[in-house]
């Protein structure tokens, strides 16, 4: 028989028609491209200026000096200290509360209107402005359970901030273990809790660290709440160390101790009229920067290899 | 219609099932299990079948709002296995359960058989190895991975995942298994050493299967019962069912005029 001329125009339409609908597609991802230059451009640029700007700071001086009325000798000492100290009290409050919570909302509570409460809460908690956080803490950290202005004050504010993020992304990680998996545990007699802790956590691990590196990124950041609470501007001196030479070794008076953290001294920096401190505040920028990137390619990588054993 | 001198090892008695939504899925249901036979469920989809093999591990109860009704028996102890007051751990303890799509933990291929062991407390390095061997000769996958215990159990492929699976429901020594739809997921050869895996089996204990696979049910199953819409049709050794058996619903689902 010979082709039917009726068949070949139909073709003809159809790969119009493909053409057409493949536009549509070189359409969008030529937008997402721009809109994704951009962005990485601007950011690139931001950076790339902080750096330039900084870098006659860039030295191990400027990590191991106190801050000075001279900003030649100036440096970030006593800031990097307080906000790595903080930041331990942050992650030591913050990761045992936000995965325990993430575990309880997940797998032991009744689903019913008290559970939909707390995840409304929970979530709301995370869209909260960082200044709210740090009015609460005035009024029940430093003046209703007296605990100063301090790191401890600061590290349990970070803390509130981290939070929500660390049970939010608890819980995903958790929700993204299948059903079978879970059945599979409990088939061969399993109580809860064994099923929490041999499968469930150990299989959330790799969504639950990038939740808690991704929530200290914002945390080692945020300006806003530790000014509320009254951290210094100007600091010339350490807290006590938390490591000491006499049993038992380790002591908890830097907890009580005034500080300050990185973004506050840049803070305190770029409000001052001369250039030079400019410098110092682009150098103090561009180490805010570098951390947070690095901590959250750490999180990337941690992820990557947790995930790369687990396989369903 | 039974053979004489079969034991029962369990029963269950005017059993309804409704889940969380309302839906009446098992409607009074009586099918006895011999001891050291299979049993195999056959029916069309959404007739029951898998709803109540889950019964028998209480796997229900991780679901809140799914009923049980009438009974489920367990000889020689008389233990209602249903009933609220027994653990369903407990339950689980004593039946174990392989799935339809092999589900082996991400760890490795002998913690995912000695896991049954560990969670009842069992923590004897010796006693464990001898264990996790045992089981894996059972399930005859031992000559394939003795030489990497330690492997990531997903490495191995579909049919020995099953077998894996096996191993562990097998690790406790279960008075009964069942199988949901065991080799559905599964290649023809990998499907054939499951078969001649479970006939191995039963010397040991009693087996319930629920199985798409008519052919299957008529090979493997010393009885086979008939669900259809939640109620069981009609229950008797496999040969009946399928040569002579006495409703013309069953005749005709097993004919193929329907189903």
């Amino acid at each position: 028989m010979a082709i039917n001329d009726q068949n070949i125009k139909d073709l003809n339409a159809i790969r119009k028609l493909i053409k057409q609908h493949k536009k549509n597609d070189s359409i969008f991802a030529g937008v997402g491209l721009f809109v994704i230059a951009t962005l990485a451009v601007a950011l690139l640029v931001l950076f790339l200026d902080l750096v330039i700007d900084g870098y006659p700071k860039m030295n191990l001086d400027f990590f191991s000096n106190f801050p000075s009325r001279k900003a030649e000798g100036a440096g970030i000492l006593s800031a990097w200290v307080g906000s790595s100290l903080v930041l331990i009290v942050t992650f030591f409050v913050a990761v045992p509360m936000g995965v325990a919570a993430g575990i309880y909302l997940e797998e032991y509570a009744k689903k019913g209107w008290f559970a939909d409460l707390i995840e409304i809460n929970v979530a709301n908690l995370a869209g909260v402005p960082s200044i709210i956080y740090g009015l609460l803490a005035l009024g029940l950290f430093v003046y209703e359970f007296g605990l100063g202005q301090s790191i401890l004050t600061a590290g349990l504010t970070l803390s509130l901030l981290m939070l929500p993020i660390v049970i939010v992304s608890t819980r995903e990680a958790i929700r993204a273990i299948p059903v079978h998996i879970r059945e599979a545990a409990y088939a061969v007699g399993a109580t809860k809790w064994q099923v929490t802790l041999h499968h469930v956590l150990q299989y959330a691990m790799g969504g639950v660290l990038t939740g808690i590196i991704i929530g200290m990124a914002r945390a080692i950041g945020e300006t806003a709440p530790v000014i509320t609470i009254g951290a210094l501007t100007f600091i010339a001196f350490l807290p006590p160390s938390p490591v000491t030479d006499v049993v038992p070794f380790i002591n908890f008076a830097w907890l009580d101790a005034g500080f300050t953290v990185l973004p506050i001294q840049m803070f305190n920096w770029i409000s001052r009229p001369e250039h030079a401190f400019h410098i110092n505040a682009a150098a103090t920028g561009a180490v805010i920067i570098i951390l947070t990137l690095l901590m959250n390619g750490i999180a990337i990588k941690l992820r990557y290899n947790i995930r790369k054993k687990i396989k369903w | 219609m039974v053979k004489k001198q079969e034991i029962i090892k369990a029963e269950s008695k005017e059993f309804n099932f409704h889940y969380a939504d309302g839906t009446h899925a098992l409607k009074d249901i009586n099918i006895p299990l011999y001891e050291k036979r299979i049993t195999a469920l056959i029916g069309p989809s959404g007739c029951g079948k898998s709803t109540f093999l889950r019964s028998f591990n209480r796997m229900h109860d991780l679901y809140p709002g799914n009923k049980y009704a009438g009974q489920i028996i367990l000889y020689p102890d008389n233990t209602n296995i249903l009933d609220k007051k027994v653990d369903p751990i407990e339950v689980r303890m004593r039946i174990s359960m392989v799935f339809q799509k092999p589900n082996p933990f991400p760890k490795s291929i002998y913690e995912n058989v000695a896991y049954g062991l560990r969670v009842r407390g069992e923590n004897n390095k010796r006693l464990l190895d001898d264990k996790v061997e045992e089981a894996l000769k059972g399930a005859s996958l031992w000559n394939e991975v003795k030489d990497r215990l330690q492997d990531l159990a997903y490495n191995l492929s579909g049919g020995q995942q099953q077998r894996l699976c096996i191993a562990r429901a097998l690790a406790t020594d279960p008075e009964i298994m069942l199988f949901d739809e065991p080799t559905s997921a599964l290649d023809p050869i990998a499907t054939v050493n499951i078969e001649e895996l479970m006939s191995e089996l039963k010397k040991k204990l009693t087996i319930l299967i629920v199985t798409h696979n008519m052919q299957q049910a008529a090979r493997i199953s010393d009885y086979t019962a008939y669900m259809y819409l939640g109620k069981m049709i009609e229950f008797d050794e496999t040969d009946i069912i399928f040569t002579n058996p006495s409703k013309k619903e069953t005749e005709d689902y097993i004919t193929g005029k329907f189903g």
